[in-house]
């Protein structure tokens, strides 16, 4: 009884492909959203630091707590918690728009805290160098700070991407579609193997592919790593 | 030119500087020296405008930049160039890309800039080098790409900290004679900051001794080694060891206090002496046209004052070594 139920495994690229396509457009719009806010904001939270190019220490602390609450929250539990807001954005709690409320707000505290670290990892030295060179506090942050750091960034992006995925697997168990939503339904609620089988066979390759893309960009954007790579080559 | 007037900078309740009076003049290479924790790199920091002194001036061609608030600032500091330690080079800029920083800055057009990094460059002698990346350059090259940086604004005053401490000697060399030419061609007064004597020989016109945040001791170079009871002379140029005496010999120390010292000196001594004059150790050189340095030599005769007035005779100041320290030896 239970084997009829299940999707004739010719069937199951029709019901995957067009779940994977919303997993992508869900991860894209959160991805858009989470480096466009996440970046400014990792980088002011770094700069109101009292190292930083405007110190501002209780502020500093402040929005550094913001971000560590929305860190600290499962995303199953930062979703339900906020289905008022979600609702109040979006004008509904279900499907791609409502997803990408929460996901945002989770990837944004995320991406903050990966922009922070990595322009802690550049040299404080360049900062000064750059101020001596003449240039503005934004100048300074832009060249001596995040162009510094961004193989770094582009490697936390990586994880990040990575992250959200799994995120929306998450959202897709309460309604918001994509491949996360087809593992529920057919593979834990229907006991249906094959589906299940498909949906983590095509999550493995997509994180491996956002996984390679990363790595690859990271050398890319490194001009000792690139030079590595040319050299490496040949041999 | 650059002047300092009382600058004083504290950090709580520590005066790291304390009331600094300093000018260095167009076409002057001004060396500070100093224990680490004496105040030199917050000496840098104040005279670049990068740290504000809590009181005290700061001017560079009769303007004083010490009151300005940020916007000024950033003009201000158009005029003063400044090499750092550890180069401070952008890893993910090429060369060219790093001399370019400050004409990007300041919004000059990308023709322009290319035109002035292009001539930076060879000024410095890596025009070949332009799309190297840092960790493609020496030590020397990566320190050479600083200067070209410092000099993009056309500034009147340089200022190094500590600019050659973590190069080889032949870097070193090739970075203080580049400074130099770069001081005759742009006239421009340099503030050199470092902890190593033997650059600031080769280097500097004038010599400050920082301790505690104040200066303790400043003159020319030539003059500080000329006066045999300078500290700061004696370690600008210290003294090595030196083969021991014989016996019935007594030693002495002799320094150059004028440049006038005949080039024989040693031979003119023991004729005048009538006994034979032995040379147990020297450091002499010459700098700025004038020779200085300072001899272990030892005598057979124990007339002490005959001894002392020939050798003030030949220009040279003249000190008995105590005979407890004979034993220092080769």
């Amino acid at each position: 009884m239970r084997h009829s139920n299940n999707v004739p495994l010719p069937d199951i690229p029709a019901l995957i492909f067009p779940a994977l396509l919303d997993t992508l457009i869900m991860v894209g719009i959160v991805m858009a959203i989470v480096v466009i806010v996440g970046v400014p904001l990792g980088a002011l939270v770094h700069n109101l630091a009292p190292q930083g190019q405007f110190p501002r220490p209780r502020l500093h602390t402040v929005l550094s707590w913001i971000v560590s609450v929305g860190r600290s929250l499962p995303f199953l539990i930062l979703m339900a918690a906020i289905v008022p807001f979600t609702r109040f954005i979006t004008g509904t709690n279900i499907g791609i728009p409502a997803a990408v409320v929460p996901m945002s707000i989770a990837g944004i505290a995320f991406f903050t805290r990966i922009v922070e670290n990595s322009l802690r990892s550049v040299p404080p030295d360049l900062a000064r160098v750059a101020t001596a060179s003449g240039a503005s506090p934004l100048q300074v942050i832009r060249t001596a700070q995040l162009a510094e750091a961004v193989p770094s960034i582009i490697g936390g992006l990586t994880i990040n991407t990575i992250a959200m995925i799994e995120y929306s697997a998450i959202a897709g168990s309460i309604g918001a579609g994509g491949i996360g939503y087809v593992a529920v339904t057919y593979g834990y609620q229907r006991f249906d193997n094959g589906v299940m089988l498909a949906t983590i066979i095509v999550l493995v390759v997509l994180v491996a592919c956002v996984q390679k893309l990363g790595d690859a960009l990271v050398r890319l954007t490194t001009p000792y790593a690139r030079r590595q790579h040319r050299v490496a080559q040949p041999a | 030119m650059i002047r300092l007037e009382q600058l004083t900078k504290n950090f709580g309740d520590t005066t790291v500087l304390d009331r600094l009076d300093f000018s260095v003049d167009s076409g002057e290479i001004f060396a500070v020296v100093g224990p680490s924790g004496a105040g030199k790199s917050t000496l840098a920091q104040c005279a670049t405008l990068l740290e504000p002194p809590t009181s005290g001036s700061v001017i560079v061609n009769g303007d004083n930049l010490s009151h300005l608030n940020a916007a000024q600032l950033r003009v201000a500091r158009r005029k003063i160039g400044t090499i750092f330690q550890h180069d401070g080079l952008f890893s993910r800029r090429t060369a060219a890309q790093n001399v370019a920083l400050p004409l990007e800055y300041l919004g000059v057009t990308p023709l322009e800039s290319k035109r002035r990094v292009a001539e930076l460059l060879d000024r410095v002698g890596l025009s070949g080098k332009a799309r190297s990346y840092p960790h493609e350059l020496s030590g020397g090259q990566r320190q050479r790409v600083g200067i070209a940086r410092a000099l993009a604004l056309r500034p009147s005053v340089l200022i190094s900290d500590e600019a050659t401490s973590g190069l080889d000697p032949e870097a070193t060399a090739s970075v203080v004679s580049l400074i130099k030419e770069l001081r005759d061609d742009l006239d421009l007064a340099i503030i050199f900051i470092t902890h190593e004597m033997d650059t600031v020989r080769s280097i500097a016109d004038s010599v400050a001794r920082l301790d505690r945040g104040r200066i303790v001791e400043s003159g020319s170079l030539v003059k500080l080694l000329h006066d045999p009871d300078s500290e700061l002379g004696r370690s600008l140029q210290p003294r090595r060891a030196h083969a021991a005496a014989t016996a019935s010999a007594i030693t002495w120390f002799v320094s150059y206090r004028s440049a006038l010292v005949p080039a024989d000196w040693v031979s003119q001594l023991g004729a005048a002496l009538g006994s034979s004059v032995s040379l147990l150790g020297a450091s002499i050189e010459v700098l700025h046209e004038s020779t200085v340095g300072h001899a272990t030599i030892s005598v057979e005769t124990s007339e002490d004052e005959r001894v002392r007035l020939a050798l003030d005779s030949l220009g040279l100041d003249a000190r008995r070594e105590d005979p407890v320290r004979l034993s220092v030896t080769s």
